[in-house]
């Protein structure tokens, strides 16, 4: 076994046994945690396959941006994790069913030799002058482009849609007026009422 | 690598282009224009979706087109489902526009994700390969999940958006799954390839093709709301504001049948017998459950939910019986239901007033004596629905039970017919409601002259058609043929 395999191996079961904490685990600042290990084990993947651009980019945009801010997110919100737990619990038998049904079906179903492996070719290393960069840059924007150009679209979209749904208008959200505030009568303010006598 | 790069036809794409421009400028214009000036995004989108049409309808008969790297296809198929998107969409906007105006729902919020919907429907029905397919129902489901949480005071639509985001989120994922099980297999992402690479494909590995047809199926389901996969819809269609309502049960069922075309026909027209057994189960839920929980309602967008439901199982019996004929019939079937849908939501709409919602059943109590026109228009549309000649529904449903009869499913036509009599109640229930219940409130009711004028358009229309059918009927043949 070479130091590649082994790398690979190591980091394989980081990914399954780091994906395996973020959903069993109690705590979620642990859970998301764990996620930015299993990224990172999976990074390492990645560089083995010579996907270097890949494997950067998820370590940038993932655990440095998008885990980053999950895991304020999750300090913002008061999340009872006893409930989630008995939940979890009361569904487990059923989860576990679920999961032992697909999974015994994928194992009938995918066996290696399905896949068509003429394909795809094993990762070549293409040596020290070969821009992994350039090349991705290169197909994005010729064969690509049309899906490319799609998903900035959709991710205008998304911007849009989380504007819309978060921004309020002046009318909506309570703000101080201080000319009407000065302006006031006492009259609208109190109202004297002389009590009855009996 | 760049080497044999072959420049894009841009002219087949010149449709998505316009929206997209149209989409944007229509965002801009929102910004900046003052405030008593907010129509300028509806006239915007309203012409853009009319210079789309005016393209696409000369590219009309066109050969088909494959570009962009064999990732985009323009053929009359494509062409025929735009036309009817845009069409759908242009009287969904009119309709809402008063319904908008007097909530407060940002109106030109509405009118921008919905012409990005629109345009992700556009990709889905010209896709050619996995990834434009799935980028294009993307595109075409994030706006309708911001769109049914736009009214931000109602905590119902906020939990139908909640609803149909999650729901929208597995199935995606579902559809992912297969298909990158399909890619696994055949080591393709186009469409044609995965075809081709199906018919080479070895004995054993027909298993693993299956279990990714599962998948598929179950995703597209998913996306249309055939029963089993249809818990959402009642909650999404009764939760959201009516005109959200209006515009996702019509463009949005034209464009996932132009994706079940796309996946199951065009991609995997060799997996025939596999995924008729399963469209067979479908469309036999969908029937009998959409008729019969349909009949339980009080609410009318609750009721034309659960219709929509045993529409779709209806549309289906024409996929599952594999000819071409067949496929036309499912096609006529959905373009027609786009339209019927676009009447009754678009009457929901126009009927409901500030501070009123006229969603009960009870709402048209009567409404005979306080606008015998706009009754009579509704009764059109229950008709068609409800499959009564001499409307178009009955046309539609004629069609798709011929083509199952025509290769030998005789029972599934037998139960399709008699679910359509159980659900023909219901339909008849609310022309009853109109013409013989006493109206709580006799005062005559008036809808703008605009607006009267086009939703007398679209309820004519389905009367029309169904006398003069040729026309659209030798459309769907060809664009299939």
């Amino acid at each position: 076994m070479g130091i590649i395999d082994f790398i690979f191996y190591v980091s394989a079961a980081l990914v399954l046994g780091s994906a395996t904490v973020v959903v069993t685990s109690r705590n979620p600042v642990r859970s998301a945690l764990a996620l930015v290990l299993t990224f990172l084990a999976s990074a390492s993947i990645w560089m083995l396959a010579y996907a270097e651009f890949l494997a950067l980019i998820l370590i940038l945009v993932y655990v440095g941006a998008v885990m980053t801010l999950f895991l304020f997110v999750i300090m913002m919100l008061d999340i009872d994790v006893v409930t989630t737990r008995q939940r979890f619990v009361r569904y487990a038998p059923l989860v576990i069913a679920m999961g032992v049904i697909l999974t015994g079906l994928l194992l009938l179903a995918l066996k290696p030799d399905y896949f068509v492996f003429a394909h795809l070719q094993s990762a070549v290393d293409y040596g020290l002058s070969y821009s992994n960069t350039a090349e991705l840059g290169k197909i994005l924007y010729t064969e690509y482009v049309l899906a490319f150009e799609v998903a900035a679209v959709l991710l205008l979209v998304a911007i849009i849609a989380a504007v819309s749904l978060a921004h309020r208008k002046p009318r909506d959200c309570k703000t101080q007026q201080p000319v009407a505030q000065m302006m006031v009568d006492p009259k609208q303010r109190i109202r004297l009422v002389k009590p009855e006598r009996k | 690598m760049v080497m044999n790069f072959i420049f894009p036809d841009f002219s087949a794409i010149i449709p998505e282009m316009i929206i997209l421009a149209f989409a944007c400028a229509a965002l801009l214009a929102d910004l900046f224009s003052p405030r008593q000036q907010k129509h300028l995004a509806y006239l915007l989108t309203q012409v853009g979706l009319a210079v789309a049409a005016i393209v696409t309808f000369v590219q009309w008969g066109k050969p088909t087109v494959v570009t962009f790297n064999y990732q985009f296809i323009s053929d009359d198929i494509s062409r025929l489902l735009k036309l009817f998107i845009y069409l759908t969409v242009f009287g969904a906007f009119y309709y809402s526009r008063q319904y908008l105006a007097q909530r407060n729902i940002p109106r030109g919020e509405y009118y921008v994700l919905g012409l990005f919907s629109t345009l992700g429907m556009m990709l889905l029905v010209s896709s050619h390969s996995f990834i434009t397919l799935f980028l294009g129902l993307e595109l075409l489901s994030l706006p309708l999940y911001a769109m049914v949480a736009l009214q931000r005071d109602s905590a119902i639509a906020s939990e139908a958006a909640m609803k149909y985001f999650v729901m929208g989120a597995i199935a995606s994922g579902m559809l992912l799954y297969g298909m990158s099980l399909l890619y696994g297999a055949s080591g393709s992402l186009d469409l044609a390839l995965v075809a081709k690479s199906i018919i080479q494909s070895s004995n054993s590995q027909s298993w693993m093709y299956a279990f990714a047809l599962v998948f598929i199926v179950a995703g597209i389901a998913f996306k249309f709301a055939a029963a089993p996969f249809h818990m959402w819809a009642p909650d999404v269609y009764s939760g959201s504001p009516s005109c959200v309502t209006l515009f996702l049960s019509s463009a949005p069922k034209v464009a996932a049948f132009g994706m079940a075309l796309r996946l199951l026909v065009f991609a995997l027209p060799d997996l025939f017998s596999q995924w008729q057994q399963l469209l067979m189960v479908l469309a036999l839920f969908s029937i009998v459950l959409g008729n019969i929980f349909a009949i339980a309602q009080t609410n009318l967008k609750r009721m034309l939910a659960y219709s929509s439901i045993a529409h779709i199982g209806y549309m289906l019996l024409g996929l599952i019986a594999g000819t071409q004929f067949g496929y036309s019939a499912s096609l006529f079937y959905i373009l027609i239901y786009a339209l019927m849908a676009l009447a009754a939501f678009g009457m929901i709409v126009l009927l409901s007033k500030a501070g009123f919602e006229a969603e009960n059943i009870e709402d048209f109590k009567g409404l005979n004596v306080r606008n015998p026109w706009l009754a009579f228009l509704v009764m059109l549309v229950m008709f068609s629905m409800a499959g009564i000649p001499p409307t178009i529904g009955f046309i539609s449903k004629f069609l798709v039970l011929k083509a199952v009869i025509d290769v030998g499913i005789v029972w599934l036509a037998v139960i399709a017919v008699v679910f359509a009599m159980i659900g023909a109640f219901y339909y008849l229930r609310i022309v009853k409601t109109m013409y013989f219940d006493a109206p709580a409130d006799a005062s005559t009711l008036m809808i703008g002259r605009d607006m009267q004028l086009v939703i007398s358009l679209n309820g004519i229309a389905l009367l029309v058609l169904g006398l003069f059918p040729a026309g659209l009927l030798q459309a769907c043949l060809t664009a299939l043929g």
